[in-house]
């Protein structure tokens, strides 16, 4: 009767509904990486139905989320393999933390202030609806250092929790929100040089 | 007494909400009086909301381009 009892909570808890609740998280995940909308949608519909028959190996360690993520790196992995185009798609899971600790002093001086701080940006909802806004936007991502730029695609981009981020890059929680940090600090300057205030120049990671 | 390092610091380990309440106090006070550290933290508001809407505009994007070819 337990026995019994314990298989319909696990299978409750691998519903088709719960599956879905996970699609928008996943969808943007595949779309990052395959850039084709239909492409990342048939990784996303493979995964949701691979984990629903593999519903009964699911030990719940990880959680769920961090289960389904890993369901649709195979996917996506199988993907590449079978198209022909040479795409190293797997430099995305290798990340280490060793330098990401050396670029904040560019930011302030010694005594702890701004070097050359923040200015106020002119209508920054505006720039939303500007296709050139976004390219500049992904050149300032890019501009990253990649173990940067995947742990900020990861919170920002795909919505992950701040603890499915850290079991995904490995990162301690401490150096997870140290990375989030110097990732906004750059991409803050970045966005200020090459949009917002395009005279000042001359700063070192735009 | 924190410098504009720290209190940037703050203001980010608020946006993952892993800040306290006395730690947000001093982000408040700090951001009356500077505005370098207001911008930082009005922006980095904003980043946030840019690259919750990127995948939008991306499949936005590859949507048109898929259309026009």
């Amino acid at each position: 009767m337990l026995l019994n009892s314990g298989t319909l909570v696990i299978e409750e808890r691998l519903s088709e509904q719960v599956l879905a609740e996970h699609r928008p998280v996943l969808f943007r995940y595949a779309l990052l990486q395959l850039r084709d909308n239909e492409l990342a949608d048939d990784a996303v519909q493979e995964t949701l139905l691979a984990a629903w028959q593999l519903s009964a190996t699911f030990e719940g360690k990880a959680g769920l989320r961090t289960w389904l993520v890993g369901i649709l790196k195979h996917k996506i992995a199988d993907h590449w393999r079978r198209s022909t185009r040479e795409v190293v798609a797997s430099d995305f899971d290798y990340i280490d933390i060793d330098d990401v600790e050396r670029d904040e002093d560019d930011f302030f001086m010694s005594n702890g202030h701004w070097n050359s701080g923040p200015s106020s940006w002119n209508d920054p909802e505006a720039a939303l609806n500007q296709q050139e806004f976004w390219a500049i936007y992904e050149t300032c991502h890019n501009n990253l250092p990649p173990k940067m730029a995947k742990v900020f695609m990861l919170r920002e981009l795909v919505g992950l929790e701040a603890d499915e981020v850290c079991l995904e890059t490995g990162l301690s929680d401490a150096n997870f929100w140290v990375t989030m940090h110097r990732a906004r600090l750059r991409l803050r300057e970045c966005l200020e040089i090459r949009w917002f205030n395009t005279t000042k120049k001359g700063k070192h990671h735009a | 007494m924190r410098d504009c390092r720290d209190i940037t610091i703050l203001i980010s380990k608020g946006l993952d909400k892993e800040s306290n309440l006395t730690e947000r106090f001093a982000v408040g006070l700090h951001v009356l009086l500077c505005s370098h550290c207001r911008n930082f933290q009005t922006q980095s508001k904003f980043i946030s909301k840019v690259a919750h809407r990127y995948t939008e505009y991306l499949e936005d994007r590859l949507g048109k381009d898929r259309n026009e070819t």
